[in-house]
C-alpha cells in the first residue's frame, strides 16, 4: 500500500511513522523546506519539498501508483484541491482531507472528496464520554450513517442474565460480538448476557439511543 | 448585458476591487468579500454594494453574504485554491447559475474545466497576447533579420 500525505506538524509526523511502522510505503509531501529535512532524517519515508496542490509535484511525489492520498494541510481549499488533482489527474483511488473548519466536512463530501472533521470527531468522543463511562463509540461507518459501539453491562443492565432471543430490540440493531473474560464470542439467540460482558452493538443513528436504554436500562 | 444582476465577489485586491468598481457602477448588485479589511480601501467612493469581511472557503461567510441569491459569482483572490473551492461551492451547493475562478497555474486549470468549472487563467492569456505580439514584431521587422 502506497499512501501520500500532504501537509505538517505532528499529526503527519505521527501519522506517517504509524503508516511506516505498518509496512505502507509512505511520501510526504511538505512545502516547508526545514521540515523536510527534518522529517526525512526521522521517518523512513520519502519526503518530496513543494505545494502538494501543484500537479507537478504529485508526479514526482508518485502520485500516479498511489493507493491513497491524505491531506492534512491548515487549509482547507488546499486539502480539497490536491484530493481532487490526485483524484482526477493521477487516478488515485481513495482520497481524504482534513476539514479545519467542521462545515466543510460535508462540503468535501459533496464535491467527492471524502472529508473529516478532527474538531468534530473529538468533540463527540468528549461529549460520549462524559455522559456516560461505560459506553464507547467506537467507530462510525458508511460516513456515519452506521454506529459501532461497546457497552460494558453491569449488575444493573436490564438484560443481565436473559437469552439473546428475549431482548426486545429495535429495527436494524445488532449484537455483533461479545466479550467475556477476554475471549469473543459472536452470539445467536440462545446465548445468554451477564454482568461485565463487553457487547459491541451495530445501530444506525435513528435507533441509537433506544438500542443503548434497552442495554443500559433508563439511565441515558 | 443585463445590469441588474446580484454578483458576489470574492477577493478585493486589483482585480477584484476593479471588477466591483465598474460591475457596481454599471448598476448591478454587488458583494465584496475579503478576509483583510483594509483591501476594501481599493473600493471607489460610488461604489454602492456590500463589504463582507471574511474568509470565503468558509459556508457562513457565505452564507452571509447571500450567495444562495447571487446570479453571478466571480473568485479572484491571488490563491488558486481558493478560487477553485468557492467555485465549486457557489455552483454545486448553492446553485449559482454563472460561476468564474481565476486560476494562475494552467496545469490546475485543465482539471477544473473537466469539472464544468469556468476559468480564466491569466498565465495562458496573457502569455498567448505576448506570443502574438512577439510573432507580429518578428514579421514587421523581417527585413532587418540576419
Amino acid at each position: 500500500m502506497k499512501v501520500l500525505i500532504v501537509g505538517g506538524g505532528k499529526t503527519l509526523y505521527f501519522l506517517s511513522r504509524n503508516f511506516a511502522a505498518r509496512g505502507y510505503q509512505v511520501v510526504i509531501i511538505n512545502r516547508n523546506r526545514e521540515e523536510c529535512v527534518q522529517l526525512a532524517r526521522q521517518l523512513s519515508a520519502t519526503v518530496v519539498c513543494g505545494d502538494g496542490s501543484d500537479a507537478g509535484i504529485l508526479k514526482e511525489a508518485g502520485a500516479m501508483g498511489a493507493d491513497a492520498i491524505l491531506a492534512i494541510t491548515p487549509n482547507d481549499q488546499d486539502n480539497l484541491v490536491i484530493c481532487q488533482l490526485a483524484s482526477l489527474k493521477f487516478g488515485v483511488p481513495r482520497t481524504v482531507a482534513l476539514a479545519n473548519d467542521p462545515d466543510n466536512a460535508e462540503v468535501f463530501e459533496k464535491l467527492g472528496v471524502s472529508g473529516f472533521s478532527t474538531t468534530r470527531i473529538v468533540g463527540s468522543l468528549i461529549e460520549q464520554r462524559a455522559s456516560l463511562e461505560q459506553i464507547t463509540n467506537l467507530l462510525p461507518v458508511g460516513e456515519g450513517r452506521v454506529n459501532v459501539t461497546e457497552i460494558i453491562l453491569d449488575d444493573d443492565s436490564p438484560v443481565v442474565g436473559k437469552l439473546l432471543k428475549d431482548i426486545n430490540l429495535p429495527e436494524n440493531a445488532l449484537v455483533a460480538v461479545v466479550i467475556r473474560d477476554n475471549r469473543p464470542i459472536v452470539p445467536r439467540g440462545t446465548n445468554d448476557l451477564l454482568a461485565g460482558d463487553r457487547v459491541v452493538l451495530i445501530t444506525l443513528p435513528e435507533n441509537h439511543g433506544p438500542v443503548l436504554k434497552a442495554f443500559t436500562g433508563e439511565r441515558i | 448585458m443585463r445590469n441588474n444582476r446580484f454578483i458576489v465577489i470574492v477577493g478585493c485586491g486589483r482585480l477584484g476591487s476593479h471588477l466591483a468598481n465598474h460591475l457596481s457602477r454599471a448598476g448591478n448588485s454587488v458583494v465584496v468579500i475579503d478576509r483583510d479589511e483594509p483591501t476594501f480601501n481599493e473600493l471607489s467612493p460610488d461604489f454602492s454594494g456590500f463589504r463582507v469581511h471574511g474568509d470565503a472557503t468558509q459556508m457562513d461567510v457565505l452564507k452571509g453574504a447571500k450567495i444562495n441569491k447571487a446570479d453571478v459569482l466571480i473568485a479572484t483572490t491571488h490563491e488558486d485554491n481558493v478560487n477553485l473551492m468557492v467555485a465549486q461551492v457557489a455552483r454545486k451547493i448553492f446553485g449559482v447559475p454563472h460561476v468564474l475562478a481565476r486560476v494562475f497555474d494552467p496545469k490546475r486549470e485543465e482539471v477544473y474545466v473537466q469539472l464544468g468549472i469556468d476559468t480564466i487563467c491569466p498565465t495562458s492569456v496573457a502569455s498567448e497576447m505576448f506570443l502574438r505580439a512577439v510573432a507580429n514584431g518578428a514579421t514587421e521587422r523581417e527585413g532587418a533579420q540576419s
